[in-house]
Order: C-alpha cells, then sequence, then structure tokens
C-alpha cells in the first residue's frame, strides 16, 4: 500500500497507539471525581496541555471533538462574546466548510462578510488586513489550505491585522498548519488525527485575555468552556502525537522536487500547487483525465491519493477556484499529500501508474 | 391472525398458494423464537409458543406479500363472561392513548348464543366503563376494538395492519431485475415480487471509472428489497472492457442504446443458465434519451425474455412515492455514479434505428466478451431482512 492521502488523515503513529490504550486501560478516571482516580486523569490533561501549549504560546488549551467543533467554537463563541466590536467578518474563499459554514451561518443572522481569494492578490496577508476595518470583529483564516497546500504567513497576518484594528479578533484554522508552519493567533483549531493522532480528538487555543462563549453547556467541565466529560485517552493520544510527530519541512521538500520533476515529464500536468505551498500537499490537474477515474484507477494498485477535498466525497469544493483553477482543471484534480515515512521510491511507482493511466484514460 | 390478500379469491388451487404463503411467514419469523400455526377460514394463525415481542413480528409479518391484514389478537375461550374479565387489561396500552373508538363484532361460529349487535353493545359497556375518558366514534375512531368468535376461540384485538398485499412471493416463478443505483429500478422489483416473483438482481460495475461505493450502495439497495423480496440472489458483472470497447469502436451517439443492449444479451445468458422467466427493468418511457419508444424498442430487440416493465407508465414522482414506501428512496439519491453515466454521450441518439445499432454492434467482438462478462460475474446472497451495509452519507 502506498499512502499519499495524508492530508486527508494520516495513520496513527505507534506513540499515539500505545497512549490510548494504555490510558484506556490504567487511567480510566472521571478527570471531575474527588478521588485519586480521577486526579491522575486530570494530570494526564494538564500533560497534554502543557505539550500544546509549548507548541502554540501562552494562554489556554480547551480538547475538543475535532477541528470542526475548534471551528465553531471560537468562531461562535468570539462572535457572540465581542458583538461590540463591530458586525464584520473578514474571511477567505478558501475555507474548509468546517470554518465556511459557521461564518455563512453568521451571515444568514445578519453580519456582514468579505471574502478574499489568494488568486486576487500578490501580498494575501496584506489584503486581509487592508479588509478589516473599525467595524471589523472577527478575522478567519486558515493557516494552510486542505487542498492545494497554500501557505498563509499568519504570524505576519496577525500583526497586520492588529496593527490595523487591535480589537478584531483573529482566529486560525490550522489543521494542516499545526506542527508545519509558525503560528499565531487569538484562537488557534487543531486536529489530532492530521498529525498521526486519534480521530475524534482536537484543541482549540486561546490567547491569554480572550474570552468566548462556551458552545456546548453542561456539565462545566474545562472551566465551564467545554461541557462534556474529557476523553482522557484520546487526549493522551494526541499529546504523544505532537511529541513523536516527525514530518520536516527539509525533507518534504526533496520530497516535493522529486515529484514535480517526475510528474513534468508527463504530457499535460498542470501544477496547481504554487511556491507559496507547503511542499508536503501537491495538487495537480491532468489534462483529460477526470479526477475520480485516476482515483480509482490508482486505488486498483493500492496507492491512495485525493481528488480535491475528501470531506465531501468527491464533490468538487469550489475551494480550486479560489487560486485561479479553472473549472475543466479542478474536475482532473489529484491532491499527493506526504508524511515523513513517504519515500521516492513509493512517489515513483506513483507517477508510472499516473503515466499508464493516462494512457488508457485521456480522452 | 394473518389475513389473505388476493390468495383468498382463488378456486380449486388455493392451497397451493396458502402454501407458499406459509412457508414464507415461517421462513421470515423462525429466527424469533417458536410459533405454531394452523390455518382456517383464509387466515393463518400465527401464535407464539414463548415470550417474543410481537411488534417485531407485525413489523416482519408487514412486509410479506401475500397478505391482506395482520390483526394481533388475544385468544379466549368462547364465553363473553371471560373475555369482558380480560378486556381491560388487554386494551390498555391501545386504548390509553386514545379519544375515540368503536367496536367491532363478527359471528363466524353461528352457534354462539349472543347475536353480533348484542356483543357490540356490551363489549363497548364494558369498555367505557373501564376507560370512562373514551367517546365511541363509528366513523372515525382512533381505535377500532375487535372481537371476532370463531370456530376455535373468541379473538380479541385493538391493532390491525394492512398487509403488503399481492400475492406470495415464489408463487408465480423467478425472474432477473436490472438492478442500478437509481430509484426506478428497486421499485420495479418490489411490484414484481409483490406479484408473486422471486426477483433477483444484476447489477454492471465498471472500476475504476465507477467505485467500491457505487457497487456497495447497489449492495445496500438489494439488501433493502429482501424485505419485501426474501432472499436475493445477486450477480455482479464486470463491465468494464466492454465499455471500453464500446467507447473505441462504436459511435458516440449509439452508446448508450448499444451498452444496454449488451446487458441485456447478458442478462439472456444469465436466464438461460439460472432458470430465469423474465428480465425486469426499472425503464419508465420519455425519462431519459435511452428511454424513447424507439430506444426501448432496440434495447428491447437484444431480449430473448419477457421483459418487465412495471414503472413504465408512471410519473417519477409516483415512483419516489413507491421507493419511500419500501425505503429504498435514500440510499438510491445517495451521490455516487454508477456505469450508466461513465462515457455517456453528450448528445445521444433519441431516436437509434435498429439497422445502424446492429451495424454499429457487428463491428466488433462483442459476443466473445459478453462470454467472458458472464463467466466472470460474481455472485452474492442476501438472506432476507438482514442488513449489513450502511451507508450513511
Amino acid at each position: 500500500m502506498i499512502y499519499l492521502d495524508n492530508a486527508a488523515t494520516t495513520r496513527p503513529c505507534a506513540e499515539a497507539v500505545a497512549a490510548v490504550t494504555d490510558t484506556m486501560q490504567s487511567c480510566f478516571g472521571n478527570a471531575s471525581s474527588l478521588h485519586r482516580l480521577g486526579l491522575n486523569s486530570e494530570k494526564v490533561i494538564s500533560s497534554a496541555r502543557k505539550t500544546l501549549l509549548a507548541k502554540l504560546g501562552e494562554g489556554e488549551i480547551y480538547f475538543t471533538s475535532g477541528a470542526t467543533e475548534s471551528n465553531n467554537t471560537a468562531i461562535f463563541g468570539a462572535v457572540e462574546t465581542y458583538r461590540r466590536n463591530g458586525d464584520k467578518i473578514v474571511t477567505t474563499a478558501m475555507e474548509h466548510p468546517a470554518a465556511a459554514n459557521p461564518i455563512a451561518k453568521l451571515e444568514e443572522r445578519g453580519m456582514r462578510v468579505v471574502r478574499l481569494s489568494p488568486k486576487d492578490h500578490e501580498d494575501f496577508e496584506q489584503a486581509v488586513a487592508d479588509a478589516v476595518d473599525d467595524r471589523t470583529l472577527l478575522v478567519s483564516c486558515m493557516a494552510v489550505n486542505n487542498e492545494t497546500g497554500y501557505a498563509v504567513d499568519v504570524k505576519r497576518l496577525y500583526r497586520l491585522v492588529k496593527r490595523k484594528n487591535e480589537k478584531t479578533i483573529v482566529h486560525i484554522d490550522a489543521v494542516q498548519g499545526f506542527l508545519k508552519v509558525p503560528l499565531d493567533g487569538d484562537f488557534i483549531s487543531i486536529s489530532g488525527h492530521k498529525i498521526h493522532g486519534p480521530k475524534g480528538i482536537g484543541a482549540l487555543y486561546v490567547k491569554k485575555g480572550v474570552r468566548f462563549a462556551p458552545l456546548l453547556l453542561g456539565g462545566g467541565q474545562q472551566k465551564k468552556l467545554r461541557s462534556g466529560t474529557e476523553p482522557v485517552e484520546l487526549i493522551a493520544g494526541l499529546e504523544a502525537a505532537v511529541k513523536n510527530y516527525r514530518g520536516k519541512t527539509e525533507r518534504f521538500s526533496q520530497l516535493k522536487s522529486h515529484l514535480v520533476s517526475a510528474l513534468s515529464e508527463l504530457d499535460g500536468i498542470k501544477f496547481n500547487s504554487t511556491d507559496k505551498c507547503v511542499p508536503n500537499i501537491v495538487n495537480f490537474s491532468i489534462k483529460g483525465v477526470r479526477s475520480e477515474i485516476m482515483l480509482h484507477s490508482l486505488e486498483q494498485q493500492e496507492i491512495y491519493v485525493s481528488s480535491g477535498s475528501a470531506c465531501s466525497k468527491g464533490k468538487t469544493s469550489g475551494v480550486l477556484a479560489a487560486f485561479g483553477v479553472p473549472d475543466s482543471d479542478a474536475d482532473s484534480a489529484i491532491r499527493v499529500s506526504m508524511c515523513a515515512d513517504t519515500t521516492e521510491e513509493e512517489l515513483d511507482i506513483l507517477v508510472d501508474n499516473i503515466r499508464k493511466g493516462i494512457e488508457r484514460f485521456r480522452r | 391472525m394473518v389475513k389473505y390478500g388476493e390468495i383468498a379469491l382463488k378456486g380449486l388451487n388455493k392451497s397451493t398458494f396458502e402454501d407458499i404463503l406459509q412457508k414464507n411467514i415461517k421462513r421470515r419469523l423462525k429466527d424469533l423464537g417458536e410459533f405454531s400455526y394452523f390455518r382456517r377460514q383464509s387466515t393463518i394463525y400465527v401464535t407464539p409458543e414463548e415470550d417474543i415481542d410481537i411488534s417485531v413480528v407485525v413489523k416482519r409479518l408487514s412486509y410479506i406479500f401475500g397478505i391482506g391484514a395482520i390483526q394481533r389478537c388475544a385468544v379466549f375461550p368462547k364465553d363473553f363472561a371471560v373475555v369482558a374479565e380480560n378486556a381491560k387489561e388487554y386494551l390498555r396500552d391501545a386504548l390509553e392513548c386514545a379519544k375515540t373508538f368503536k367496536v367491532e363484532a363478527k359471528r363466524a361460529d353461528k352457534k354462539f348464543p349472543m347475536e353480533t349487535p348484542q356483543i357490540q353493545q356490551e363489549l363497548g359497556g364494558v369498555v367505557l366503563s373501564a376507560f370512562p375518558y373514551l367517546k365511541v366514534d363509528v366513523h372515525d375512531p382512533d381505535v377500532t376494538v375487535r372481537l371476532e368468535i370463531r370456530d376455535n376461540g373468541a379473538y380479541l384485538s385493538a391493532e390491525r395492519i394492512v398487509g403488503a398485499g399481492g400475492m406470495p412471493v415464489g408463487s408465480s416463478g423467478k425472474a432477473l431485475l436490472m438492478l442500478s443505483g437509481g430509484i426506478d429500478s428497486p421499485v420495479a422489483g418490489y411490484m414484481m415480487a409483490k406479484r408473486g416473483l422471486v426477483v433477483d438482481c444484476i447489477h454492471y460495475v465498471s472500476p475504476p471509472y465507477t467505485s467500491e461505493r457505487a457497487r456497495l450502495k447497489v449492495e445496500a439497495l438489494a439488501e433493502k428489497m429482501t424485505n419485501y423480496c426474501g432472499d436475493i440472489k445477486f450477480y455482479c458483472v464486470p463491465f468494464t472492457e466492454i465499455q471500453e470497447a464500446l467507447r473505441d469502436n462504436c459511435p458516440e451517439e449509439y452508446f448508450t442504446v448499444l451498452m444496454r443492449r449488451i446487458m441485456v444479451k447478458i442478462a439472456n445468458k444469465i436466464c438461460d443458465r439460472e432458470g430465469y422467466g423474465a428480465i425486469i427493468t426499472g425503464e419508465s418511457v420519455a425519462q431519459v434519451a435511452s428511454q424513447t419508444l424507439t430506444a426501448l424498442y432496440c434495447t428491447n430487440e437484444a431480449a430473448e425474455y419477457p421483459v418487465f416493465r412495471p414503472v413504465i407508465g408512471m410519473d417519477k414522482k409516483e415512483i419516489i412515492e413507491i421507493s419511500r414506501k419500501i425505503e429504498t428512496y435514500e440510499t438510491s439519491t445517495l451521490p455516487y455514479e454508477d456505469c450508466c453515466t461513465v462515457f455517456s454521450p453528450k448528445h445521444p441518439k433519441t431516436k437509434p434505428r435498429i439497422e445502424d445499432i446492429k451495424a454499429a454492434e457487428a463491428s466488433y467482438d462483442f459476443d466473445s466478451m459478453i462470454e467472458k462478462a458472464v463467466a466472470e460475474t460474481e455472485i452474492k446472497r442476501f438472506k432476507c431482512g438482514e442488513q449489513t451495509i450502511d451507508l450513511f452519507d
């Protein structure tokens, strides 16, 4: 099997699997219990919190069911809390539905929303900051786009936005960016299963001094801001994944240039990922071959890639349009996303099978 | 009490149908526990011999063709005093959530001392004194309490469900349904099973043009159909090579009709081999380009068996209504592509001429490909009522 769909999800690392099972067996207490078993679980959670904060900065960590919940919590929670700061949201046309749809819901309820496309702006970070005015309550922007790998310099974005309006809250969806690019934000969403951790666990980082209204009400866990018994085993798994993450930008860059040069020898390949993209994601269109057919033919050889974004099960997401990719190319787009274990040999086998696929399927 | 539908109208061969119906019921209830069966007066009496949830039994029975109505009953000796004494306890579940009721009595056993109107009146009085908040409504009651005095006992009931109707599956022979992922073909299969046919399914797959999910979707549909149709044998035909050959060797505008003819030819061979007496399709006139009169003629010309098209004259709306009722609609509308839409031409010929079609067909050796596809057809069996595939979109 050659797994090249790491932007969809990753194979859990051995350490994460061990942490989950060990914790389930030896540390099953409810962190809210007053007795020692509760305390043991609480210790696991505090340790994970510290590990995450060490990567993200000064502030607080709330564990969630995943990035969808983190995004919803940040977006709805910030708008409810800081409503008086304005009625405008600045976001991008490349957001994942987990951020785009909550924002669309707020738009239905009367917020003004501005969506910027990378294709329209040479200096995207500046463009986002320029769109911010004194009525802008929230900026929500992903760190790395899941379909193309396009990376926003979110540290710079944060500085530029705050200079324009220091009251504007900045939310960063860092599902694809966490551990890969430098991050900053008032809210940062991360997900466990994109970094070789378990599914069903994510976190929301909240910068010191920033507040939000909770999405879920209940038993008052996690400082009353995220009720629900903490899934201590999944939190342990997430921590193990963070501690053992082995992806390296330099290595991904080598792999990317290997892949790009091999693909470039084929006829009719057009790259949708540019040099503004992280090197672990390579998106390209194959002229005259629909993505789904190529995907399923690669699948027959046990090579797993993605067409567009896996979240919508093959439906074209329209996100590629934000990068100026025409519909005909979006229809034939393939996304290869690598991990630390990806090898040049695997990429060669991939390219070889794409070559065969082109011969058979091109119309 | 399982009351017959159409079988009740049969003459001398009635018992043949009754046997099949009873066998179908037994098969369907077997895994729930022990039941005893006996038949009298166009009714099959199904009596649980152990503690069994009767609502599950009733639900299962409601899918079985050949049943006109299902009545959930308590059996008492033919003594009105005994019935009256037990009525309150037995009817409580049904009457506690009702506002109005009426009593219907039937006296099949004419030796019973009370006459029908008297039974109705007195039982009505018993019910009213037990549940004083109830009002009598003879036209549109919330609950109808039925007491039937039959040869073998007094049957008290507050629940009567309309059965699936039709003829018992297996009483009319067996046929092969061309099952796609769409809305129409499961409905067509359901309708023919209702006429007593054993319905098995044939499906064509074209990996990598169609996905594993698309195939699973169709298997899920076949599973759903087993609720009504009973066990289903599922033939899965590898179709990729044929479609590629069609694409590369035949005029594009004939692609769909040629493809459907080859599908029918493969179905012919499966019918020959497995003894099916007919082919069933979900075609409906004028729905798509391959369902114009001339296109249907061209497809039909390839068939060596009668082709049943039970939805041929139905509107899409009517078909959807049935597909919702038989619970296939949601699965049918999952988005995965099936092999019919792969390579479908931009401008298909709506009025193909059979001579042109046959000439196109002759231009390539499809016969040996058909043989190969039949030989490589995979067979699966789906057990009645088992739902193992769950596609949650």
